[in-house]
Parts: C-alpha cells; structure tokens; sequence
C-alpha cells in the first residue's frame, strides 16, 4: 500500500527579520523596498476572495493607487464566508484595565496554538490588531459601547482578560460590511473592479512568478484569464472537505490545491479546528451544521448527566447528579477552555455513554443559573440572535430547556505555506486569511481568525507586497502567451473530464461519502491504523469518482452541479494529504489528536524535539508521495510548556 | 405532533436563463423530514432530479444560517416564505403540512433580472453601496477607537439598521418593487454614527440618485417591506432617510 515516506529538506526560508521580537515588523517594513507612489498605477494586482483578507487587502491595495481585480464566487462580494463569524475579534486595547498587553495577546496565541505556530508573525498579529478596531471603527462598524459610550469587550475561551470587540452576535457581517464598504469606494474612484460569480481554477506562472489566474465566469460558463503583476488568494478555509461544517456551501479548497499543485506547498493540513458549541446533526439530509457562538460560554455552563444513558429531561435532573465536567477538570478555565480541549471533552463523554439526546452525540448548554442570576432580559440582550437562530433550527427554547450541543469542523489552521511576507513558495503569489496557514498553529483561539484576515488585509500585505513589484521587472504579457494557454486549457481540460463521465451518482453523493471518512478517521481522534484506513479508503473513493460521476446540464450555463464536482474533485485529492500530514505528526498537539499520544488523563502529548515543525507538503502528483519539508519552530519568546488550563 | 415526515407538492418556476420565458412545473417529494430546511427540502429533490437525469432546480445559497442574505425566494407568495424575521435558509419544514402545495418563484423586480430558475441578479445593490454607502477613510488613517464616544443608543440604532443582509427580499415583496429599505438601512447606520456625518448630505443624495437610476420602484408607504424582511429592518430608517434627503437638498440648493 503506498503510505507516504516522506522525503525530507530544509529549504524554507521564512524571511522573518532579524533582531527583537519587538522590532521585527518594524525592522521588516524599513527594509521592504518601497514602489514609488506614482508608479503604483502602472501595476496591477489580482486579489482572489473578498472575506475579511481579500476585502480589506483590495481596498487598501486599491487606495494606495494599484490597480486591483477582485474575484468572488458569490453575487456580490458582500457575502464572503467571514460573514457568519458570530462572536467577535480580539485586540490587546486593554480598555477594561484588566491586565492585557500586547505582550499576552501574543502570548495567549501562542500557547493556544499549542506552539506550533511562528512566534514572530503571531508578535505582529498581536501588534496590529489596535489599529484594526480603530480603522474598522472610523468605517462606521457599530461595536458594542458602554453606557458612556466607550467601547465594551467580552471574554472568549483560552483568555483570562477580556479583549474581544463585538457587534452583537454579528461580528463577522459587521467588520466584513466595512471592508466592503472600503472596497466598492475604490470601486467607485476606478481602481477596484469587481469579478462576482467567478472561480478561480488555475493561476498562471511565466518566469517562476505567479502572473495571472483563469477564472469560471459561474453564469455563462466562459473561461477567463486574467493577467497581473501579483496575485494574492484569500480564499479562505477547507474545512467542507469533512461534508458538515460550520461553513457556507461555497467554502472551498480549489484555489489552493490548484496553486499547491502548480508549486505551493501546504503546510499543516491535518491542523483542523473542531469547535465544541455546534448544533448537533438531526439527519442525512442535513446540509450544514450550525455554530453558537463560543460566547455562549461565558454564561452557559456545559455537562452531562452522571449517570449513563440517563434519559430524564434536563430539568429533572439534579445538580448533584449532573457533571459539568469542564468546570471540574479545567477549574481556572471552566467553561471557557479552549476549542480543542472542549471538544474532545464532550467527545469523551458521549464515549463513555453520558451523551444527551436521541443519538447520543450531545452535551448540555445550560443557561438556568445565568437567567437566575441576571434575569431573562439580561440574558436576552447579549444572546438573543443565537437564541432565536438556536430556536429556529432545532425547535426547542433556550432559556426553558438547555441547549444541546456537539463538536463540528470550523476552521483550517492549515493552509498554503507562507513566509513573513505572506508570500507562498512561487514568488508573487500570496496568501492571506484562513488559506494561510501562519498564525494559529495547531489551534486558534476565539476571536481571533477575524483579526488574522483583517491585519494580513489591511496591514501586511499592502507592504509586502510592494517589495516584490519592486524588485522585479515584469514582462509585459498576453493572453497568447505559451504559460496563459496552458493553464487556460488546464482548466477546461478539467471541467471537460468531469462532464464527460457519464456515471450514476451525484457530486453531493460523493462528497457526503468522503466527509464521511474523513470525520471517522481523520476527526476529533486519530489514529495510524485509522489513518492508513482512511488514505486507502481516499484512493478508492477517488477511483469511483472518476468512473461513476454524474453530471447534468452543460458547461455554458449556470450549473451548479458542474460547480460542485469541480470542488469535490479537488477535496478527492486533497483529502488524502490531510490524512497523510496526520500520520505523519506522530504526536498530539492542538486539534490534532493521536490516540497513541496521550497522557494518563486524556490530554494531548506533544513531542517537541521530533515535532516543533512546520510541515510543509510539495506536491509531485496525484497518488504520488509528496515530499516534506521542515520549517523548525522556535520558541525564544513564549518558552515551550506543556499547555495547562487545569 | 404532526407527521415526522410529510409529502409535498411542489409548483417551481423554471427559467433556463434571461433570454428565455419562464414556466412552473410540478414536482412531487415525499417523505420529506419536518426536521429538514426548507433549502435541504429543495437539495432532496435536485437530488432526486438528478438522479433522473433531470436538470436540478438552481438557488442562490451559502451560509444555510440567516446572514449572508444570498439566499431567498417567494414561497406561496411571501418572500422568505411564512416566518417572520426568517430567510429561506432558516425556514424549516415543521413549518409546513402534510399534502401542502408549495409554491416558489424568484425575486420578482425590474431591477433583479432573473439569472436562471430561483437566482436573480442583484448586482444593482452594489451599485447602490458604490454610489455612497461608505465613509471615506484610506486605511491607517483612524485615530483611537475611543477618542469619540458614541452614544448607546445611536450605536443600537445604527447595529439595528447595520443588520441588513443585502438579501432583497423588502424590493421582491413591494409592489412597486422599491429599494427605500435596503438603501435607507445604510444611509441611517452611517448618518447615526460621528464618523459618518461629514458626508451624509452627499451620501444620501447619490444613493437616492442611483437607487432611481437603477430602476427600482418609488415608496409609497405600504410597509411590505419591512413585513418581509428577515433582519428586522424597521420602517424608521425610511423616515430617517426622507429626513436626511431633505435636509440635503435643502442645504445644497442653498450654496
Ligand atoms: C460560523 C462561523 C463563525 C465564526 N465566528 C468567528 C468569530 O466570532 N471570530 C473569529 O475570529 N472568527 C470566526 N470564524 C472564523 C472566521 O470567520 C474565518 O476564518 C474568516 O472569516 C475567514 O476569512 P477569509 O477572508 O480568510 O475567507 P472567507 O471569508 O471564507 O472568504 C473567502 C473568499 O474567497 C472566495 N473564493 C473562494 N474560493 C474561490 C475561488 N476558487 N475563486 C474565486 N473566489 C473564491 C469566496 O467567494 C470568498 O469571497 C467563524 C467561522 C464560522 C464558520
Ligand atoms: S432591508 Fe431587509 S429585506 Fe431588504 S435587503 Fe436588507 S435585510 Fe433584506
Ligand atoms: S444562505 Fe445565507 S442567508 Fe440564507
């Protein structure tokens, strides 16, 4: 059986400055070599995404005078995935007086990621995350204020100060409707054009750097190219491949398989976020599971019943005889512990038989003592959207009965492999937001992928890439040239494949089937057994997908199922490297689980002097063995420590 | 309780493009799950569909959780069908009975051609947003965030209107198939807030100007909008918006 034996190098330069942590972004900046304002015009950018990432690096790209395409899948840009982002985004302000720094929000992150992330942009995250409130502030964002009209924070899990800004149970709708808002004002001054209902398929490379992409226009079916000096994807996270998740439908992982197949490498695929306050599933048709805001936390106590297969209601269940077992094993954290851990709690406890509900697969939410405390309206005004969607999807009222929760795929940490610059290993080609994989390390903290796509947007990348336009000279290109052609017949060549089938089951079907495999073996828990399982089953499934798709309808139109098994496609594929980083971390750190590597008390163990790496994947084809390379991780700053919120 | 599972008949609008006239067809659906949404519903029959060999009924759809407002249909008439504050993706089939006869069109508008059976083109709202739905501030260039208080209740108030979805529902269930909603909820969010006021008399008189340009409708106060739409957008933001309209007409016919 063709498991990969990874071949192993140590050619990733991570360009992180020298110098201070303190000093480094600072140090970054005055090195970077600057393009000349009004030469600015005379290059032009391609900013693939318009979530959080691509939204704000397209407007500020745009104001500071390039000249800037911005592609979506959606209809209008206005509804990137980052609009669902409930809870809120972080920032070391401090406003409360409680304590926090810059120093501890880079410190938090750190060790949230369970130290696999890199210190250095983790420091710059930190450090620009002030500007973002204020920026997003003067756009107009209607952050919750105090009585006296200064900003208000709340608390969110793996923090033990309160540094998250919030719009209601809307944050993400809020901060994403600034930077639309940003971007359609550039759109207005001439230096935006906006490219809706298109998806990118390939991106194109002549000289080693990255100089166009090919688009799908999704109503017409035409195929497009696009040429740039640069070209920046903030497609956002993989975390459909698992079927269920937190996602919107159109969440996906062709752009950067396309690119990683043209030379990016992927790092850290399997470091998947599973987030423990999540709908629990109601039946095979389900199509989504749907996240309740991890703030829900700060007042909802989780637990279970003591007693197995207790099926009293949860109001007939004494206190004594209920086991709110975040608050008993993680007492300094309680119900605020970070995802991963509160995941696989609840996990552990449905194993063991104290799961609620028809199937078994869920814990308790439980408002009673926070409506008891504070009253109804109190609870209300900070909840009340999730309560009402809670209401909505399921049936039941939160505030008589307890919610019923389980743990769901929500984010990639994973992603394409970036250095300080944000730049991925084909030169010009960048990436931002949720399809890098930089900042979170094995696991991200609340409140905090919001803040990574707003400062790789507004902050960073505006900068960075500068360098690169500066550096180069860029021949003048068209679409006749050899490297366009190609990629362009790439993309068709591959929609043509996928028409021409002819089989008997639907993309839907497949996608459900590997979802399917992927949660059973590459899920909550892992193991080598499970994931050699899992790549087999992979490969098989790939077979028959190739053999038996159907498909209907034709390309030139709007076609949705022709849309679709171009992404289940990819996640055939793709899902295979997830399994195989997974076995390859022969270790459990984060959201990566290996039931061999654990403590006498359930908690993950993780191996630093094997595995304080960044694996980064080079493709070398399908069915292929990739080869690995290493970016080793160093901790000068935040000393590596076994990860405690006991 | 009723049934666990119920059958349905359906009457969809199936349009292969603009260029082409529209018809309903029927379908029947059983043993649909009252668990399922109403968009799972549709997801059952496109697979049936398919399965047949048959073209699947295409929607517009991506969060599935009420807020990215790509979502939404007329369902036996209603935008967003029967729920008040519910898109179609937050619908759930509870909702529904065994045997019913569910009719579903596309958004309805002069400004929202129809792009192929349920989808529909609303790019015209962008325009709405491109013309004036902003504050002009270059990146970099904003001061503390509390360096200007804001009043509680003018922050609710401008949360309240900032919770449009962009979804347009308020244009489909209007007679006259006006924008006042959707255009008057931006205009209010940034006229209530400090940071937007040095612009709103220009903001208000370019979004109106395109709003017109873009061929939606005049209001004539009926309030289906506000009826239909999913986020709660009150009629309040209309009168805000005439207010703020005036004011600027007012002030730039006196310079
Ligand atoms: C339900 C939910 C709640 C969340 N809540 C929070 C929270 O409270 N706080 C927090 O910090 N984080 C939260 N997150 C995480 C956070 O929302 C995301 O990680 C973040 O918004 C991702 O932003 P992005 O810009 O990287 O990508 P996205 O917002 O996902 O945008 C991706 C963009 O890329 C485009 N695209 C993708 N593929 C292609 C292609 N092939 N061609 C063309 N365009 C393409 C899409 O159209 C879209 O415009 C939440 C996530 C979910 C799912
Ligand atoms: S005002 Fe309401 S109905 Fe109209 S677009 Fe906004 S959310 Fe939709
Ligand atoms: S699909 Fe997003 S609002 Fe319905």
């Amino acid at each position: 059986m063709a498991i990969a034996e990874p071949s192993i190098s140590n050619i990733l330069d991570s360009k992180i400055p020298d110098g201070p942590i303190e000093d480094k972004w600072d140090k970054c900046k005055f090195d970077l070599k600057l393009v000349n304002p009004s030469n600015k015009r005379k290059f032009n950018i391609i900013v693939v995404g318009t979530g959080l990432a691509g939204g704000a690096a397209a407007a500020t790209l745009g104001e500071l005078g390039y000249n800037v395409k911005s592609f979506c899948i959606q209809d209008s840009p206005r509804r990137a995935h980052s609009i669902a982002a409930q809870g809120g985004i972080n920032a070391a302000k401090n406003y409360p007086n409680d304590g926090d720094s810059i120093w501890r929000l880079f410190y938090d992150t750190v060790k949230g990621g369970d130290f696999r992330s890199r210190e250095a942009n983790v420091y710059r995250l930190a450090q620009v995350a002030n500007n973002i409130i204020d920026q997003c502030t003067a756009q107009g964002v209607p952050f919750a204020r105090e009585y006296g009209g200064y900003l208000m924070n709340r608390s969110f899990g793996g923090a033990q100060v309160s540094r998250t800004f919030y719009c209601r149970g809307q944050t993400g709708q809020q901060l994403l409707l600034g930077a639309y808002q940003s971007l359609m004002r550039q759109v207005s001054a001439g230096k935006v054009n906006i490219y809706s209902r298109r998806e990118m398929l390939d991106v194109i490379i002549i000289d080693g750097k990255a100089r166009g992409i090919i688009t799908r226009n999704l109503v017409t079916g035409e195929f497009e190219t696009h040429i740039a000096d640069a070209v920046v994807l903030a497609t956002g996270g993989y975390g459909n491949a698992w079927y269920l998740s937190t996602n919107g439908n159109g969440s996906n992982v062709t752009a950067a398989w396309r690119c990683h197949k043209k030379g990016a490498f992927f790092a850290n695929p399997c470091f998947t976020q599973i987030h423990p306050t999540c709908i629990p599933r109601s039946g095979d048709y389900q199509s989504k599971l749907t996240l309740m805001s991890e703030s829900l936390r700060n007042d909802g106590r989780v637990w279970v019943p003591k007693r197995k297969d207790d099926n009293r209601p949860a109001k007939d269940i004494p206190d004594n005889e209920r086991d709110y077992y975040l608050e008993r094993r993680y007492p300094s954290f309680g119900n605020l512990a970070p995802r991963d851990i509160a995941s696989r709690a609840a996990k552990l406890e449905c194993d063991k038989g104290h799961g609620v509900n028809d199937t078994g697969q869920a814990v308790y939410l439980d408002f009673r003592d926070a409506i008891a405390r504070d009253g109804e309206d109190v609870v209300r005004s900070k909840y009340g959207n999730l309560f009402h969607m809670y209401k909505k999807i399921t049936g039941d009222d939160p505030y008589h009965v307890p919610m019923q929760i389980y743990p769901a795929v929500h984010y990639t940490m994973g992603g394409l492999w970036v250095d300080y610059h944000l730049q991925t290993t084909i030169p010009g080609l960048y990436a931002l937001g949720e399809a890098n994989f930089s900042d979170h390390g094995a696991n991200r903290l609340g409140a905090s992928a919001l803040m990574q796509g707003l400062a790789d947007g507004y902050f960073v990348i505006p900068y960075t890439i500068g360098d690169h336009l500066a550096r180069h000279s860029f021949e003048k290109i068209t679409e006749d040239h050899d490297a366009c052609r190609e990629a362009l017949e790439n993309a068709k060549g591959r929609v043509n494949k996928i028409m021409s089938i002819g089989g008997n089951r639907t993309p839907n079907q497949f996608h459900k089937e590997l979802g399917g495999i992927l949660w059973d073996y590459v899920g909550m828990e892992r193991t080598k057994a499970g994931l050699e399982t899992a790549i087999e089953k992979v490969q098989g499934l790939r077979s028959e997908f190739w053999e038996d798709l159907k498909i209907v309808g034709k390309n030139e139109e709007l076609n949705q199922v022709l849309e679709k098994a171009g992404r289940v496609a990819d996640y055939m594929e793709f899902a295979e490297l997830i399994a195989t980083d997974a076995l390859n971390r022969e270790e459990s750190c984060g959201g990566h689980f290996r039931s061999e590597h654990q403590t006498a008390d359930n908690e993950a163990m993780r191996h630093d002097d094997e595995f304080a790496y960044v694996a980064a994947w080079e493709f070398n084809g399908v069915g292929e063995k990739p080869s690995l390379h290493k970016e080793q991780l160093e901790f000068k700053n935040v000393p590596l420590a076994t990860r405690s919120y006991k | 309780m009723s049934h666990e599972t119920i059958n349905l008949t359906l009457k969809i609008w199936r349009q292969p493009n603009a260029e082409v006239e529209g018809r309903f067809e029927e379908y029947k659906l059983e043993g649909v799950s009252t668990h399922a949404s109403f968009l799972e519903m549709l997801d059952i029959l496109n697979d049936e569909l398919i399965e047949e060999g048959k073209e699947p009924v295409a929607f517009d759809h991506d969060c599935r959780e009420g807020i990215c407002g790509m979502c939404g249909m007329m369902i036996n008439g209603q935008a967003h069908g029967p729920d008040n504050e519910t898109t179609t993706c937050q619908l759930h089939m509870r909702r529904f009975q065994h045997n019913d006869k569910i009719t579903i069109e596309p958004w309805r508008a002069t400004a929202f051609p129809v792009i192929k059976d349920l989808v529909v083109d609303r790019s015209a709202f962008d325009r709405i947003i491109t013309a004036g739905g902003y504050v002009s501030v270059n990146t970099g260039n904003a001061p503390d965030a509390n360096t200007i208080p804001i009043p509680r209740k003018d922050q609710q108030k401008a949360m309240d209107a900032a919770s449009c979805i962009g979804c347009g529902a308020c244009v489909a269930a209007c007679k006259n198939a006006s924008a006042m909603l959707f255009t008057s909820a931006k205009v209010s969010q940034l006229a209530l807030l400090p940071h937007g006021k040095s612009e709103r008399g220009e903001r208000v008189l370019k979004m109106v100007a395109k709003m017109d340009e873009e061929k939606f409708g005049s209001c004539t106060n009926t309030g289906e909008c506000e009826a239909a739409c999913p986020a709660g957008i009150s009629l309040d933001n209309i009168a805000r918006m005439n207010r703020e309209y005036l004011k600027a007409t007012l002030c730039s016919t006196e310079s």
